[in-house]
């Protein structure tokens, strides 16, 4: 309501942040929590066998993994802030001031990695006469990447603690809520395994010309990553287990949705999917490590990456209605401001609105208004979570009834609870009705202040298409 | 202000006093900058002294010598951008995220076009060996990485520009219009020229530092010669910068300058200049570096530092009517607010022309139910008269039911389960059971 509308109709606003925070999060847990002790047990192994080839198969590996971990990694990490302050600046503007310090150390911690496994990287050939204190770098590095994750999962917990720090103001209870140790138990083994399953992709590539080798290092990576299976069975469970009871706790109105029913059971799917390929992929590793095929190799680390993505939906559903827990809505509509939109409308009090005024003949373009300032951080028109598709969902594909889509404006939070109140008056309900009805009509995209920039009366397109 | 969008502030405290976080903007948005200009400006001289190892072969070490620099330089540019990012975003959030927003597919492309370019100069560095024969296209990877890299300022610079000028907020279509925005385009020359010239005068340190073998590492090459060629490359891009400099205080919306402003850059320039004496007697003088090197460095440092002052100087002074716009507008809309909350609270809300009003079960029906259910056809659920025939005289089973709809009937979508106030349920009950069907008009509209 207070910046120029940001908006991607195919794509969806939030898919944006989805993407690169779910890239960010498996290459943190596959190439560095995971991947550190594993690549520094490789350099052990070697040290301790005397044989050299182990050295230099750790060394490959940690090579893939210090390229993408500086590249795609780092820069994921920054986009997440790049992307939130595009796609909800008031929502992520409040949440820097709430948060502020916890993300401060949150970056004190990631300086503190950056520079370990520059360290540890870098060192490696220079320090090939010490290795002992080479491979006390690859512990402290391991050491210090799991730190990491467990601090940010803290983190993380603290900001899912919705209202928390509205009513107690207490850092500690946020960070120990019920669902922080089974979060930890079950994303460490995940991030060992996919980590193994990243290596043996990789050993492949390494050892083409060394048939003994790749026997071997297939065999001592599957056993790798069977070792951590019971230990991720374990935490998926108790994760699993945890989510309703700490939802009960935070978020009675989101527990009884079907949503989050058909989501819960979908999430036991995939990890009994994960558990099974894994385990049948890892056996055979062993026990036949000539004859596992390359394509094996690369559905159980897909199978890790849907796993983690689907956890990390976990977060973004709870949420809902709310980006900060009773005290902004997704749409970043404050709660407390809400009776004064709906008393004096959403369109009179946006900075960047191009129609103040829903007139007799004005619907459709002050819809077309509404839907960008209230809507668009969700929905689309055409592309993601289309808010034609949710309507047709609902009323069938003929024509709609624009007074009953206005009802259902008005009243969706009470029978969708994860939606927001319509923050606006009755007559921009109809305006929006209006444009929605419109759309059903002529369908055409929602285009974004990035590109038709935010000039209020502007003659540009309005909600992607001339009106009428 | 006519034609300037007043938004309203972010309700909340700032995490730490104002000046605290102004301290530390200017502070970690040095180191950051410190490493950015490592990083870019290491890139820029490999390429160069590559360039000139076609001819004389031993620079061709030298380059490769300046690639692994960057490879630390450039993750440290990115970590230490994140402390800084944080810090603006919390003081300057209002005006920044305006800028990111409509900038916002550049803005976003930073993610991808950073990430080619890293993996490109990895692949510019590792390849070195490999594609010894190949210059030509060795040097195209290297040049190819360099040239995304240098996008990335730009995009940076038209957000830090156009966040201060609010005026342009509602003139600006895209980011290409925001680079043509007068200030743009001088500083990032002034940026080039420094990246150049501090990338240079930490190599000439780090490469003729004690200890550092160089004749063993860099064969054929003269420690005294590379000292002074890296000397005479930051005299070189310091000494531009009494061009590039005035050009882009002269671009400068004036409404950000202060007496304060200009004796600080008078001193930040003078400090400077000195500096540029001692670079001259240092680079034309033979031996290994002498101490004249690191008051050279020191020099510099204060003038960056005061650089960087000057600019939080011109920023704060660019946006203070603005802000106070913005506080007026945040304390109205405030108090605004807390009226309709109270209003609500009392029972008492504003109704606008042409709205309803009804009893409180009509109320409930209309924001809840009427969206699916009609009086006598089919929406989405079953008609009332159904509901009626089935719910008389129980209306408890009618609020049991809309708490946890039970299974659907064939044909229909499954309802969900409504949340509401017991008092809303208990009216809605009332109103489908008894009212609906026996008050003269189902709705009563005001005028």
């Amino acid at each position: 309501m207070d910046f120029p509308v940001f908006h991607l109709d195919f794509l969806g606003n939030r898919m944006l942040i989805a993407l690169i925070a779910v890239l960010h999060v498996w290459i943190n847990h596959a190439f560095a929590v995971g991947a550190m002790p594993l690549v520094t047990a490789l350099e052990w192994w070697g040290y301790r066998s005397g044989d050299d080839r182990w050295d230099r198969l750790g060394y490959r590996v940690l090579t893939v993994c210090f390229v993408v971990t500086t590249t795609f990694g780092a820069l994921t990490g920054v986009g997440i802030w790049l992307s939130t302050s595009l796609v909800n600046p008031y929502a992520i503007g409040s949440l820097i001031r709430i948060f502020f310090w916890a993300w401060f150390i949150e970056w004190l911690v990631f300086v503190t990695e950056v520079l370990c496994i520059m360290i540890y990287y870098l060192s490696w050939k220079p320090m090939a006469r010490r290795k002992k204190a080479h491979i006390a770098v690859g512990v402290a590095l391991s050491v210090a990447s799991w730190v990491t994750m467990a601090i940010i999962t803290a983190i993380l917990g603290f900001m899912m603690d919705p209202g928390s720090w509205l009513a107690r103001e207490s850092f500690f209870s946020g960070v120990f809520n019920p669902i922080y140790l089974p979060q930890l138990a079950f994303r460490t083994p995940v991030a060992m395994i996919a980590a193994g399953w990243l290596a043996l992709f990789l050993a492949y590539f390494f050892t083409r010309s060394e048939p003994d080798l790749r026997r071997r290092s297939v065999r001592f990576i599957a056993l790798w990553s069977l070792a951590w299976l019971p230990a991720a069975v374990a935490g998926a469970l108790w994760y699993w287990r945890a989510i309703p009871v700490w939802m009960a706790g935070n978020v009675p109105v989101a527990l009884g949705t079907q949503r989050f029913a058909a989501w819960y059971d979908q999430l036991l799917t995939v990890l009994a999917a994960m558990v099974v390929v894994v385990f049948v992929t890892g056996v055979f590793g062993v026990v036949l490590p000539r004859r596992l095929p390359r394509v094996a190799l690369l559905v159980p680390f897909a199978l890790t990456l849907v796993l983690l993505g689907s956890f990390e939906r976990v977060r973004e559903f709870i949420r809902k209605p709310f980006v900060i827990g009773e005290y902004m809505y997704a749409n970043g509509v404050r709660v407390a401001d809400l009776p004064l939109l709906k008393e004096e409308g959403v369109l009179h009090h946006a900075t960047y609105a191009r129609v103040r005024e829903v007139t007799d003949s004005n619907g459709v373009a002050a819809g077309a208004e509404v839907f960008r300032l209230s809507c668009t951080r969700c929905h689309t028109v055409s592309g993601v979570n289309s808010v034609t598709d949710r309507l047709g969902g609902l009323y069938g594909p003929g024509a709609w009834d624009r007074d009953t889509v206005k009802y259902y404006l008005v009243g969706m939070h009470t029978a969708r609870p994860f939606m927001p109140p319509f923050p606006g008056t009755d007559r921009e309900a109809g305006a929006l009705a209006d444009y929605l009805v419109d759309l059903q009509r002529a369908p055409r995209p929602a285009l974004g202040a990035q590109d038709v920039g935010a000039r209020p009366g502007a003659a540009g397109p309005i909600g992607g298409g001339e009106e009428g | 202000m006519d034609g300037v969008p007043i938004p309203k502030d972010f309700l909340l405290p700032l995490p730490a006093s104002a000046g605290d976080l102004e301290l530390a903007l200017v502070l970690l948005f040095l180191a950051h900058i410190l490493f950015v200009n490592l990083m870019v400006g290491g890139v820029l001289l490999s390429l160069a002294f590559e360039i000139r190892g076609l001819r004389r072969p031993s620079y061709d070490a030298l380059a490769k010598k300046i690639a692994a620099t960057v490879t630390v330089n450039k993750s440290l540019a990115v970590v230490l951008g994140v402390g800084p990012l944080l810090v603006i975003n919390a003081l300057y959030g209002l005006y920044f995220y305006t800028a990111n927003s409509l900038t916002g597919g550049a803005w976003i492309l930073i993610v991808p076009v950073v990430i080619s370019a890293f993996l490109l100069l990895y692949l510019h560095k590792y390849s070195w060996a490999a594609l010894a024969d190949r210059k030509g296209l060795h040097l195209a990877i290297g040049g190819a990485g360099a040239t995304l890299l240098l996008f990335v300022p730009l995009i940076f610079l038209a957000n830090i520009n156009l966040m201060l000028f609010p005026g342009r907020w509602l003139e600006v279509e895209g980011f290409l219009s925001t680079l043509a925005l007068p200030n743009v385009l001088p500083r990032f020359v002034h940026f080039v020229l420094a990246s150049v010239a501090v990338a240079a005068l930490f190599l000439a340190g780090w490469l003729c530092r004690r200890g550092f073998d160089f004749e063993t590492a860099l064969p054929g090459l003269d420690r005294s010669v590379i000292k002074r060629e890296l000397l005479t490359v930051v005299l070189a891009a310091t000494a531009l910068q009494l061009l590039a400099g005035p050009l882009v205080l002269a671009t400068l919306p004036p409404h950000g300058l202060s007496w304060l402003l200009l004796g600080n850059l008078a001193v930040a320039v003078s400090l400077g200049i000195a500096a540029l004496v001692l670079l001259w007697r240092e680079s034309s003088a033979a031996g290994p570096l002498s101490a004249r090197y690191w008051t050279v460095v020191v020099l510099l440092g204060c003038t960056v530092g005061l650089m960087g002052l000057t600019r939080h100087l011109y920023r704060e002074k660019a946006i203070t009517p603005h802000r106070e716009l913005v506080a007026a507008h945040t304390a109205d809309f405030r108090a605004a607010a807390l009226g309709a909350e109270m209003r609500l609270a009392a029972g008492t809300p504003r109704i606008g022309a042409g709205e309803v009003v009804a009893s409180p079960g009509e109320r409930v029906f209309r924001a809840t139910c009427m969206a699916c259910h009609d009086l006598d056809t089919r929406r989405v659920g079953p008609p009332l008269r159904e509901i009626v025939d089935i719910y008389a005289d129980n209306p408890d089973g009618l609020i049991a039911w809309v708490k946890a709809p039970g299974k659907k009937r064939e044909g229909y979508q499954q309802m969900p389960p409504i949340t509401m106030q017991d008092a809303q349920y208990r009216a809605v009950a009332t109103y489908i059971l008894n009212e609906v069907f026996s008050l003269p008009e189902a709705t009563a509209e005001t005028g």
